[in-house]
C-alpha cells in the first residue's frame, strides 16, 4: 500500500476540501430546484397551452423544394428546366398485404429493393402512415399500369414532382453539370438544407447553386391522431429557383456536338473580345438526366469505371502536350525578347545536332533554309529548337506564363487543371535537379514536361487574334431575376495584358493564315470561302520520339488506334478583328491537319452563317496536294 | 483482500448501485417509448439497450472490486489511450448527421468521447491531489490542467461535439474549484470567460450558431433549429402533472421530436410520466448527488475525494445541461441524460463511474 499516495491524517483526511465540497453541492441543488421550477412552469402552469399545441401538432409541416431555375444559352433558348417526374409512393400502413403489394408494385413500375426502401425509412424513423418513395421517374406506360390497377395495390399513390430536365441530353453536359440529392458532406456545409434535397453536385448546377435553388416553400398538412394523412390545409409559397443565362450558343454547341461525334477529345470556342465561352465539347460525355431522381447504382458505376472517363471535362481537366500548337508561343516569345526577327532564317537539314544526340524534324528530308514565316506554316521543328535555344527555357517559361499556360484560366468551374511550363527553377523544385539545355529543345516543341489543356490553347489562339488580352473565360452572361430583368451580369475580366509589336503580331497571324490557306500549310481542311481562318496545327506524341511533326505521313496509317498521336488545332477567325478563337484535340487523332482542323472548319462555318462576316471575298483555296 | 472479502460486502454501497439500477430502469422504459412503433416492445433497440444495461452493471461491479488508489498509477496512460482514440476518431471515424464521433467495431460503434469524461477527471484529480500552496492555487498553477483540458476539449469539439466540448470545461472548473482555486484567480478567469464568449461565436460551425440564435428567438426558425426546441418544450409542457401514461405520448410516437433516443429522451419522459415523473427522476439524481458529496466528504484521502467529486460532477452537469437544453432554457448542444439515454459508450461508461464511485465509499471502511 505504500506506494499509494495517502496522507497520513486522521479519521477526517480531507477537511480543506470540505467548505467546498459543501459549497458545491448547495450550488448543485439550486440548479436542480431551478429546473424543477422550469417544469413545473411548463407542466402546470402552462400545461392547457402546451396540450393545445400539441394537438395542433396533428398538423405536419412539409417542406417542397421551390422549383429550380432555367438555364438558357446566349439567345435565351432553354437548355435546362424541370418537368413533371411521376414518382410511386407507399404509405406501409395501408396495405393489409404488404409483401404482395410490394410484389405487385415491382411488377408494374419494375422497380427493385422497394421492401429495403421502406425497412430504411423505418429505421430512419419514419413517423406511422408518412408515405416513403419507392420508385422515381416511372414511364408513361407505367404510370397507366399503377393507375389501372389502382384497386390491388392498397397505399400506392402516385406523386407528380418537379423534376430536373436536360432538354438536348449530352449536349454540353460537362459545362450544365447535373444535380443529385444531397449526402453527409453537403448537409455539413449547408446549414439550409435537408435530406432529400436535390443540390447541384457539378459544372455550372454546383457553381451557381445559390441563384438556381430558390427558398421552399412546405405544406401544412393535417394528419389523424395515428397520422394519416386528412388534408392540406396550407400552403406555404416558395420562391422558385433565378435563371442563368448562358454565353454559350445552341446552335453553334450542336455544330461542334455533332464535329465531334464519335471521338474522344475536346473543343472549346470563345470570343476573343470578351472572353466568353460561345461552345465547350468534351467527349465522351455523359447523360445528366440520369444522376436526378436517385442514380441507378449500374449506371454509376458505368461511368466511374469507363475507361474513357465520361465525367471528366477535357477542356479543362485534361492535359496534353501542346506539340507544335506551342511554336505560337516561341514566336512571340522570341520576338518580344529580340532574339527572333521575323527575317531569322535556320536552315532545317531534316534534324539538329545537340549534344551529342540528333534532333529530328517531323519531315526527313528537311524544309531548306527557311524564315519565321514558312517556319510556322509548315511547321519547322528544327528552326524552333534553334528559336528555343536562343531563348532559353525561362523566358519560355516566363511568356507562357504570360500568355495563362501553367495557369488556372479561372474559369468557373471546379477541378480545373493548370498544367505544367517547365523552368529550371520548376525542375529544381520538382526533381532536385538542374535544367539541361537540351530539354529546351523538346519544350520548345511543345513536347517534353509541357502539358496544357485545350481551354489554355484556345486563350492562346485568342491572346494572338485580340493583340495580346487574357480574359477570363465565361460562359454565364447574366442571372435573370424573377422579374425578368438581369440580377447579376458578369462583365469581361481582363486577367492579363501583353504589349505585341503589331507588326510582329502581324507577321505570326499572316503566317497562320497561311497554315490554313497557304501553300505548304498544314490544316488545308479548316479553309473556309469566305473568312479568312487563321490557325495552327499540333501533334501530341503519345509514344516514342520522333519530332512533332503535323504533316501527314506513311507511317501514320499503319499505327494502331491507341499509340496514335492527338492532334491539335487551335484556331481563329476573320483575320481581321476576329470575333472567334477555339482549341480542339482529339485523342488519338492523328495529326492535327487532318483530325482536328475539320472539327474547327464545322464549326467557323455554322459560326459564321450564324453571323455572317461584314464583307465577305472570295477567298483563294490553295489546292491540296496532300 | 481476502480478509476484507465479508467487510466489503457489508459495506458495499447498496443505496448508490440501487439508484444507479432505478436510473437505468427509467432509460429503458423511455427507449421503449421513444422508439415503439404500434405494434411490439422489444424492438432492435430496446434489446440493445438492455444488452448495455447489462455490460454497464459488469462494468460496473469490476469498477468495484479494482482499488481505486490504483487509478493513480493508470492515469496518465489511460489519458494518453483515449485522446489516442479521439485522433483515430478523426481520421477513422465513423460519421452520422453531419459529425465524426464513432469507431466503427463491427458489433459496437465505440463513442470514445464518452470516455473523455472518465479520462479528464482521472488525469485532472491525479494533478490536483497535491496539497495546495498556502492561498490555494493559483493562475500559475492552472497551466497544466489547462493543457490536460485542452487537448481532448479541442478533438472533440472538432468532431464537432460542442456538447461533451462543454461537459469537459465545466467539469474542470468544477475540480479546480473543490481542489483550493484561490478566489482572485476565480475572479481573474471568470472576467476573461465573459469577454472570451463574443469571440468563441466566431469559431462555431454555422449549424451551431443557428441553435444559439434559435435559442434566444426559436419563432425565427420555427421549421429549422428552433424546431427542436419548440417541439421538446411542446411534449414537456403536455405531459401536465400526470403525464399522458405510458405509450401515450403523442410528441414522440408522431416523430415530432428529434433525437428522442439519445438527446431528447428526457421529452419523451416527461410527456408520458409529467411532473411526477420528471420530479422522480430528479429526485434521483439529486440523491445520486448527494450520495456523490457524501461519499468525498467521507473518502480516505485526498485523490478518493476529488475523484468522487468529478465522478459526480459528470452527472450533474449532463443533467443539468440536457434538461436545461429539453425545457430550453439553454441551447442546443447534443448531450446525452447520464444512465437514461439510448446508447452503448455513454451506459457503461457512465456506469463503470458509478462502479468507481461506490468502490471509494467501499474502501473507506478497508484501510
Amino acid at each position: 500500500m505504500a506506494k499509494f499516495h495517502i496522507p497520513r491524517s486522521n479519521n477526517r483526511p480531507v477537511p480543506l476540501l470540505e467548505p467546498r465540497i459543501v459549497t458545491l453541492t448547495v450550488m448543485m441543488f439550486a440548479v436542480l430546484g431551478l429546473l424543477s421550477v422550469r417544469l413545473y412552469n411548463l407542466q402546470v402552469l402552462h400545461h392547457k397551452d402546451n396540450v393545445e399545441m400539441a394537438d395542433r401538432n396533428r398538423i405536419r409541416l412539409q417542406r417542397v423544394p421551390a422549383p429550380r431555375g432555367l438555364v438558357f444559352d446566349r439567345n435565351h433558348r432553354p437548355l435546362v428546366d424541370t418537368k413533371p417526374s411521376f414518382d410511386a409512393q407507399i404509405v406501409p400502413e395501408d396495405s393489409d398485404n404488404l409483401s404482395l403489394t410490394i410484389e405487385r408494385l415491382a411488377r408494374y413500375t419494375g422497380a427493385d429493393q422497394i421492401a429495403d426502401k421502406i425497412s430504411d425509412a423505418d429505421e430512419a424513423g419514419r413517423p406511422p402512415y408518412e408515405p416513403i418513395t419507392v420508385a422515381e421517374r416511372l414511364g408513361w406506360q407505367q404510370v397507366v399500369a399503377l393507375e389501372a390497377h389502382q384497386l390491388d395495390l392498397p397505399g400506392v399513390s402516385l406523386q407528380i414532382t418537379p423534376a430536373r430536365h436536360y432538354l438536348y441530353g449530352q449536349l454540353a453536359a460537362h459545362l450544365l453539370g447535373y444535380v443529385g440529392e444531397v449526402n453527409v458532406s453537403d448537409l455539413k456545409s449547408h446549414a439550409d438544407y435537408h435530406m432529400g434535397d436535390e443540390i447541384g453536385k457539378f459544372g455550372l448546377e454546383r457553381v451557381w447553386e445559390s441563384f438556381l435553388r430558390g427558398d421552399a416553400g412546405g405544406q401544412e398538412i393535417e394528419v389523424d391522431a395515428v397520422g394519416r394523412r386528412l388534408r392540406v390545409l396550407k400552403e406555404i409559397p416558395d420562391t422558385p429557383g433565378q435563371s442563368i443565362v448562358m454565353t454559350i450558343d445552341l446552335n453553334l454547341q450542336q455544330a461542334a456536338e455533332q464535329a465531334m461525334q464519335g471521338k474522344n477529345g475536346a473543343f472549346v470556342a470563345l470570343d476573343p473580345r470578351n472572353g466568353d465561352v460561345l461552345a465547350m465539347v468534351s467527349h465522351p460525355a455523359f447523360d445528366p438526366d440520369i444522376f436526378g431522381g436517385g442514380v441507378k447504382a449500374s449506371a454509376w458505376k458505368e461511368l466511374m469505371t469507363d475507361p474513357n472517363h465520361p465525367l471528366q471535362n477535357r477542356v479543362i481537366q485534361g492535359i496534353y502536350p501542346p506539340g507544335s500548337t506551342f511554336k505560337i508561343v516561341d514566336s512571340i516569345a522570341g520576338l518580344q525578347e529580340g532574339t527572333l526577327k521575323p527575317d531569322t532564317a535556320y536552315n532545317c537539314p531534316g534534324g539538329m545536332w545537340f549534344g551529342g544526340r540528333e534532333y529530328h524534324c517531323w519531315r526527313k528530308q528537311g524544309h531548306g533554309t527557311v524564315e519565321l514565316h514558312d517556319a510556322i506554316v509548315r511547321s519547322c521543328d528544327v528552326y524552333f529548337y534553334n528559336v528555343g535555344e536562343k531563348l532559353g527555357v525561362d523566358r519560355i517559361a516566363k511568356w507562357s506564363n504570360q500568355m495563362g499556360l501553367g495557369l488556372k484560366s479561372g474559369i468557373d468551374l471546379d477541378h480545373e487543371n493548370p498544367g505544367t511550363i517547365p523552368s529550371s527553377a520548376w525542375k529544381q523544385k520538382r526533381f532536385h535537379e538542374r535544367w539541361y539545355p537540351a530539354e529546351t529543345l523538346s519544350v520548345a516543341i511543345g513536347q517534353g514536361y509541357v502539358a496544357t489543356t485545350p481551354l489554355q490553347m484556345a486563350q492562346v489562339a485568342a491572346q494572338v487574334a485580340n493583340g495580346g488580352i487574357r480574359y477570363k473565360p465565361q460562359f454565364v452572361k447574366y442571372v435573370e431575376g424573377l422579374d425578368g430583368n438581369i440580377a447579376k451580369s458578369y462583365p469581361p475580366v481582363i486577367e492579363n495584358r501583353i504589349k505585341i509589336d503589331p507588326d510582329a503580331l502581324q507577321d505570326v497571324k499572316d503566317a497562320m493564315a497561311d497554315v490554313v490557306n497557304g501553300a505548304g500549310g498544314t490544316a488545308h481542311k479548316a479553309h473556309l470561302d469566305n473568312v479568312v481562318v487563321c490557325g495552327k496545327t499540333g501533334t501530341a506524341q503519345v509514344v516514342g520520339d520522333k519530332g512533332g511533326g503535323d504533316g501527314e505521313d506513311e507511317e501514320e496509317k499503319n499505327t494502331p488506334d491507341q499509340y496514335k498521336d492527338h492532334a491539335w488545332f487551335i484556331a481563329f477567325a476573320p483575320k481581321d478583328q476576329p470575333t472567334i478563337a477555339a482549341a480542339c484535340i482529339i485523342e488519338h487523332g492523328g495529326h492535327g491537319g487532318s483530325a482536328s482542323a475539320p472539327v474547327i472548319h464545322d464549326v467557323f462555318q455554322r459560326y459564321f452563317q450564324l453571323n455572317p462576316p461584314p464583307t465577305a471575298p472570295a477567298i483563294a483555296r490553295v489546292l491540296d496536294n496532300n | 483482500m481476502a480478509a476484507g472479502d465479508r467487510r466489503f460486502i457489508l459495506h458495499f454501497d447498496w443505496t448508490l448501485f440501487i439508484l444507479v439500477l432505478a436510473l437505468a430502469g427509467i432509460g429503458l422504459v423511455s427507449v421503449i417509448s421513444a422508439s415503439y412503433g404500434g405494434h411490439k416492445l422489444l424492438n432492435p433497440l430496446v434489446i440493445r439497450q438492455l444488452v448495455w444495461i447489462a455490460a454497464g452493471t459488469a462494468a460496473l461491479l469490476i469498477a468495484v472490486f479494482v482499488d481505486y488508489r490504483a487509478m493513480q498509477t493508470y492515469a496518465y496512460p489511460f489519458y494518453v489511450l483515449v485522446v489516442g482514440l479521439l485522433i483515430a476518431v478523426m481520421i477513422a471515424g465513423h460519421a452520422t448527421g453531419g459529425s465524426r464521433r464513432w469507431i466503427n467495431l463491427g458489433a459496437f460503434h465505440l463513442e470514445p468521447s464518452e470516455l473523455a469524461k472518465l479520462a479528464v477527471v482521472l488525469v485532472m484529480v491525479r494533478y490536483l491531489r497535491e496539497e495546495p500552496p498556502k492561498g490555494g492555487w493559483g493562475l500559475q498553477h492552472l497551466i497544466v490542467p489547462f493543457v490536460l483540458l485542452g487537448i481532448p476539449a479541442a478533438l472533440v469539439l472538432k468532431q464537432p461535439d460542442l456538447g461533451t466540448g462543454l461537459v469537459l470545461v465545466l467539469i474542470t472548473i468544477t475540480l479546480v474549484f473543490v481542489a483550493g482555486l484561490n478566489w482572485r484567480t476565480m475572479l481573474v478567469l471568470a472576467i476573461a470567460g465573459m469577454l472570451a464568449a463574443p469571440l468563441s461565436w466566431h469559431y462555431l460551425k454555422p449549424y451551431q450558431r443557428q441553435r444559439l440564435v434559435s435559442f434566444i428567438n426559436p419563432q425565427a426558425d420555427p421549421l429549422g433549429s428552433g424546431y427542436h426546441i419548440i417541439q421538446s418544450e411542446i411534449a414537456i409542457g403536455a405531459g401536465g402533472p400526470t403525464g399522458k401514461g405510458f405509450l401515450n405520448g403523442t410528441q414522440a410516437r408522431l416523430n415530432f421530436l428529434p433525437e428522442q433516443s439519445t438527446d431528447f429522451i428526457f421529452a419523451v419522459f416527461a410527456e408520458e410520466f409529467g411532473l411526477a415523473g420528471a420530479m422522480l427522476l430528479l429526485g434521483l439524481y439529486a440523491s445520486v448527488i448527494a450520495r456523490g458529496a457524501y461519499i468525498a466528504r467521507h473518502a480516505r484521502d485526498r485523490f478518493g475525494a476529488l475523484l468522487a467529486v468529478g465522478l459526480t460532477a459528470i452527472v450533474f452537469w449532463q443533467v443539468a445541461v440536457n434538461i436545461g437544453m429539453a425545457t430550453g432554457m439553454l441551447p442546443v448542444v447534443g448531450i446525452t441524460l447520464p444512465l437514461v439515454s439510448y446508447g452503448g459508450s455513454s451506459l457503461i461508461a457512465m456506469m463503470a463511474a458509478m462502479g468507481i464511485l461506490i468502490s471509494i465509499n467501499t474502501r473507506r471502511y478497508l484501510f
